[in-house]
């Protein structure tokens, strides 16, 4: 299959890891932000093929695992309405809330839906003007471009009955934070190849300047993500600390001014609470004053539903790169993609079920290797 | 087949995923029906059940349809609901003879339509050479009922000297799937309203008697015989590994897919070693005598893209590992909850 099977190429993928074996001659932590990224590297096994000593930590990129526990009781909240049809990306229905998640809000009849673009959601509300139809808007800067279009077109056609509940993130703010606690053991970085389609890299190079660490913006096919490695360890080794492109043949520097516009004119930066990683500023997006009312939240009141994070799951420590899935005591046995006691189990993107689905943990992969 | 199955949520209710075929479907078996129901012909849980009645052994199986679209590339609900009850006996090592027909129609389902799935399941019965020979109709008003869903079931004659079985793969045996995995699910979700997406592909939906007999008259002593349907190829052969307390190691580059499988699956964020296929079937039979049993499937028209896959090991009992393309490995788990899609 073209423009997929030449980054899988066996021959290639030998060649880089030859390099990276002969660059490397000192241990390295490098943290693959982005979950898509996280599940490329368990599902084609990539981390056997590297040096023992270039350890890969995986980060907070998976925007379904971050949405607070309290957002997501409000979309659950909206969507038990009998005059809500609310629509969703997949992964997002079974994300534990504080007690059901969206999928046994549908089981009991609430009217939930599983769309695959945001402007589904709106075709729905065109062809449904009696239904109220809510849109959960989330994701990274990614999916912005596509959830601010679709409320720009219902502001164009005066569609008065959709909504959009929003959940927007950003990830410079994020990896501003985690570089920034006094622990941290990141020495480089693997930015998210399609963040930065859409927002291009500049964002990333103070963050690079100031904690002195390479960042590299990565692809998700096995020779992407091992060229991101070799570019990081290259830069380590010699001392060097910049952002480099990898992924060149989908990311400019500028990113991608057309979608930036989209965003600008209908998001704002705001505060966000982030599931695991708290309140960090500017981290994420919210409705402009002018589109408020495609606010869900708003039209449906639920500023009011507030509840803290459970003290047993540990899928903080997880997002942020200091715990891996499978050293959790719950991994696989409380915790599974049936019972999950976190978003990290249960999301196409999240760690714990890329280590659940890929693998049961690093010994017994060893031993099947053998 | 779970070690230890957790007993059901009772304030629980029924989810999408209990009739997924994965995880979910198997723990309601597992703590509700299996329990409830237990004989020893049920014990096996297999595509059917093989049942002794006056010195001959009979395969009897049941299959219910509600697939969306009605109609769909390449097949419909009623050519579906043959080969799926016809290929379930076949994987018991059975000739089907008979099959039974249940319509649950939904009031104001076209007759039109109604005509199309009754002559698409006749032509579907006589390309099998089996005889529908009872049934029943019934009617639940307009909105109560998706247009229309079909039950079959069916009894066939198990094969002399034959005895598959789902606990019956050994070390040393050889894996072979009889075509490309895949198409039936991803030409009906392309042509599943609210997805924009044109695609070539149709469903594999076929009998795969002929294949399964001209396999049987060459090797007898085939060990499993499982058609790949919910749940895929990765979530039949875990059970399988699970059954036989054995292990599977595949070879990604020798599964066949499909292009436009694959691309439809790095679009849609599926893998295609859990999409369903409907025309296909997987066969464990003992490694000397892969290459026979291989020629024999690939005789038969259906059969050319029969390929050996993988073996059984007595290693890692009860796991399926797979060694991809690049050379590293990583564990095959029983599909989990539905595929869902990727979100960024």
């Amino acid at each position: 299959m073209r423009h997929v099977d030449e980054y899988r190429d066996p021959a290639a993928v030998e060649a880089v890891v030859r390099r990276i074996h002969a660059t490397v001659t000192r241990p390295w932590t490098l943290m693959e932000v982005c979950g898509g990224q996280t599940h490329s590297i368990l599902k084609f096994g990539m981390d056997e093929l590297l040096p023992e000593n270039v350890r890969l930590v995986h980060g907070p990129g998976c925007p379904v695992c971050v949405t607070p526990l309290e957002l997501i009781d409000r979309a659950i909240a909206i969507a038990s309405r009998p005059d809500v049809t609310f629509c969703s990306f997949g992964d997002m229905l079974r994300v534990p809330g504080s007690r059901d998640d969206l999928l046994k809000v549908k089981a009991r009849g609430g009217d939930v839906r599983i769309v695959y673009s945001p402007l589904d959601a709106l075709r729905l509300a065109r062809q449904h003007p009696e239904r109220k139809v809510v849109f959960f808007a989330v994701g990274f800067e990614t999916t912005a471009p596509a959830n601010a279009m679709a409320v720009h077109r219902a502001k164009a056609e005066g569609l008065a009955n959709f909504s959009v509940l929003v959940a927007h993130v950003l990830v410079p703010p994020a990896l501003e934070a985690l570089l920034a606690s006094d622990d941290s053991q990141i020495q480089g970085l693997l930015a998210p190849g399609h963040v930065c389609a859409v927002t291009g890299y500049r964002d990333y190079e103070p963050v690079s300047e100031k904690h002195r660490i390479p960042i590299v913006v990565t692809g998700f096919e096995p020779l992407d993500l091992l060229n991101g490695v070799l570019a990081a360890v290259t830069q380590l080794e010699r001392g060097e600390a910049r952002v480099e492109n990898q992924y060149a043949r989908v990311v400019a520097r500028e990113g991608n001014p057309a979608a930036q516009r989209m965003i600008e004119d209908v998001f704002v930066v705001s505060d966000r609470s982030w599931r695991g990683l708290g309140e960090i500023p500017k981290s994420g997006y919210a409705l402009s004053p002018r589109y408020a009312a495609f606010d869900a939240e708003r039209v449906f009141d639920v500023g009011g539903i507030t509840v803290s994070e459970p003290e047993a799951c540990r899928a903080g420590l997880v997002l942020q790169g200091r715990l891996r899935p499978t050293d959790c005591p719950e991994f696989g046995t409380r915790c599974t993609p049936e019972h999950p006691l976190g978003a990290t189990m249960v999301s196409t993107e999240g760690a714990c079920a890329a280590y659940f689905h890929y693998r049961r943990g690093p010994r017994e992969t060893a031993a099947a290797a053998g | 087949m779970l070690s230890c199955p957790a007993p059901l949520d009772h304030r629980d209710v029924v989810e999408m995923a209990h009739g997924g075929g994965g995880r979910k479907t198997a723990r309601l078996i597992e703590t509700l029906f299996a329990p409830a129901f237990r004989n020893p012909h049920l014990e096996p849980l297999g595509d059917g059940a093989i049942v002794t009645v006056g010195g001959e052994r009979l395969a009897f199986t049941t299959d219910t349809f509600v697939v969306t679209p009605a109609f769909f590339p390449g097949g419909d609900i009623g050519s579906l609901a043959v080969h799926g009850t016809v290929n379930d006996l076949a994987m018991c090592g059975a000739e089907p003879l008979f099959l039974s027909a249940g319509y649950l129609l939904e009031e104001g389902f076209p007759m039109r339509d109604l005509e199309r799935v009754v002559a698409s399941m006749a032509a579907a019965c006589r390309a099998v050479g089996v005889s529908l020979v009872t049934g029943d109709t019934k009617v639940v008003d307009r909105g109560k009922g998706d247009g229309i869903y079909v039950n079959t079931s069916g009894v066939g004659r198990v094969r002399d000297g034959v005895s598959v079985g789902p606990g019956r793969a050994a070390a040393g045996d050889a894996v072979i799937v009889s075509g490309p995995v895949g198409d039936h699910g991803i030409a009906v979700m392309a042509a599943r309203e609210g997805i924009d997406f044109e695609t070539t592909l149709v469903s594999d939906s076929a009998p795969v008697v002929a294949l399964v007999r001209a396999l049987l008259d060459a090797v007898a002593d085939t060990h499993v015989l499982r058609d790949p349907t919910r749940g895929g190829l990765a979530t039949a052969l875990c059970e399988i590994a699970l059954s036989s307390n054995v292990g599977i190691r595949l070879e990604e580059a020798e599964i066949p897919v499909r292009e436009e499988v694959r691309g439809a699956c790095e679009l849609l964020g599926f893998d295609p070693l859990y999409v369903a296929c409907e025309g296909r079937f997987l066969a464990i039979v003992p490694g000397e005598h892969a290459d026979r049993a291989l020629a024999a499937i690939r005789s038969q028209p259906g059969g050319e893209g029969a390929r050996r896959i993988g073996s059984v090991v007595a290693e890692d009992p009860g796991r399926l590992v797979l060694r991809t393309r690049i050379g590293s490995h990583r564990l095959l788990e029983r599909l989990s909850g539905e595929q869902l899609p990727r979100i960024c």
